[in-house]
């Protein structure tokens, strides 16, 4: 996915779980509906963590990509 | 030596910030003027508001005048400052007076911000200060039994384990009182697991399965309905209750946000070891107050104490500093049946809790009654930092 077309990039590399699922949420909660965010952390729990909040709460996960030590999350804020 | 007493000046009197300025009078002596500025001249002890809302302690003990905290040498000023100006080194109180200094320490903790969530606060009670405490002791005692749901409405909040510890003394609670049969309790947690700690979580899931603890995952709470008796939350779902228990959102001190020293949620940028705030070498945060991604209490604070005021002491000396904060934390966290485990970890060393048994109960319990004799005054041997506990030393 292009950058530009994100409303919001949170890089929470270094940041120890739940930090990264909780900035995340808090984006959630800012923005609006149809809203693309990028997370990037390398904490090994978001790899479970994010995935399984994003499909409880109904948003689209729409991209994991695995970088040098981290992972990129694309997630689309649905309702 | 300096010839002319260095001026420091600590925002809040709360555990963090009486430590500091005791610690620095004690190692400075006459080459430093030590204030602590607080708002209300009170020191509040509130691990012991759980206590308080279960009826099994009153609030009188929970509270004392700041001033008998400090060493006769520190200044008091019961103020409450509504600007910092880092380059120009003051701080402009509500009064109209302004203070200056030369070193700055912040440890203003947090706020509750229960209006942050419609209808919190008319719909649901808390223990995270005493009028709520006394509240929910009160509701408690009228409780006949139902649907009793426990939850957390925002993330960063203080005392991670509380809401945990509330859930399984209060299931305690009810049997004693003979309406366990009749009430459901639940603990609805942000996460997919019961606590922030998984190695806590395995421990306490467990616990809760026994005791018929309902846990209800990826709960983010986003609104109260007073009238109707439901919570929802930020996921979707919705629930019932007859007694909802709501840790409130928390923000960081407003003087931070309107000085442009904090994030937008008020929580200070504070290096996590040297515990530095931004590129400013003469203001340190510590406790409550940073955005550290590590526990929000008071034994954060306690052990970030001595690192801030070494590092001022060496640098009012002329040399140069030494200490720096690990990450060390350690809480206690009660199970319920007078049972209780213990947290203790650090940035590089996550926590192996111990089975819960009673004598970390007992522990918790000395550790709440000699709280006012030794923490503040900096009188535990085990403040030093550096050294780590044995479990969690490998």
């Amino acid at each position: 996915m292009d950058t530009t077309d994100l409303a919001r990039s949170i890089d929470a590399r270094g940041m120890p779980c739940p930090g990264p699922l909780m900035s995340l949420i808090g984006a959630i909660r800012e923005g609006t509906v149809g809203d693309t965010i990028e997370v990037l952390s390398s904490d090994e729990g978001s790899k479970t963590d994010i995935p399984a909040w994003v499909a409880k709460a109904g948003h689209e996960l729409v991209e994991v990509l695995e970088d040098d030590g981290f992972s990129r999350f694309v997630i689309r804020k649905a309702r | 030596m300096s010839p002319v007493p260095a001026r420091i000046v600590v925002l809040g009197g709360g555990v963090g910030g009486t430590l500091v300025a005791n610690l620095l009078d004690k190692s400075l002596g006459h080459d430093a003027k030590v204030t602590v500025v607080d708002p209300s001249g009170m020191h509040d002890y509130q691990p012991g508001y759980l206590y308080v809302a279960l009826g099994e302690a009153s609030g009188h003990w929970l509270s004392r005048d700041e001033r008998t905290l400090l060493r006769r040498h520190v200044d008091l000023a019961i103020e409450e400052a509504v600007r910092i100006h880092p380059d120009a080194q003051t701080v402009q109180l509500r009064s109209g007076a302004s203070i200056e200094w030369d070193y700055l320490v912040l440890a203003t903790g947090a706020r509750l911000m229960h209006e942050e969530v419609p209808g919190l606060a008319e719909g649901a009670f808390g223990f995270y200060s005493l009028p709520d405490a006394e509240r929910l002791r009160e509701e408690l005692r009228r409780f006949r039994g139902g649907r009793l749901l426990v939850g957390v409405a925002g993330i960063p909040y203080k005392c991670p384990p509380a809401p945990v510890e509330f859930t399984m003394m209060v299931e305690e609670y009810l049997r004693k009182k003979g309406m366990r049969e009749r009430s459901e309790v639940t603990l609805l947690s942000p996460l997919n697991r019961a606590f922030t700690i998984e190695s806590a979580s395995a421990l306490i899931k467990p616990i809760m399965d026994e005791r018929g603890i309902e846990l209800a995952t990826f709960f983010n709470v986003e609104e109260v309905d007073p009238s109707a008796h439901t919570v929802t939350s930020l996921e979707g779902e919705k629930r019932e209750y007859e007694l909802l228990v709501l840790v409130p959102p928390h923000r960081g001190a407003q003087v931070m946000i309107d000085s442009d020293l904090g994030d937008n949620g008020g929580w200070l940028p504070a290096d996590k070891y040297t515990l530095q705030v931004g590129d400013y070498e003469r203001i340190f945060a510590l406790g409550d107050a940073t955005n550290l991604p590590i526990s929000k209490s008071g034994s954060t604070a306690h052990f970030e104490a001595p690192v801030i005021a070494s590092r001022i002491a060496s640098q009012i000396r002329g040399t140069a500093p030494t200490e720096s904060y690990g990450g060390r934390v350690m809480c206690f966290l009660e199970t319920g049946n007078g049972k209780a485990t213990a947290l203790r970890f650090d940035y590089e060393h996550p926590p192996v809790p111990p089975q819960p048994n009673r004598g970390w109960h007992m522990a918790k319990w000395i550790f709440n009654r000699a709280y006012w004799e030794t923490v503040p005054q900096g009188r535990l041997p085990e403040h030093a930092p550096g050294t780590m506990p044995k479990e969690v030393a490998r």
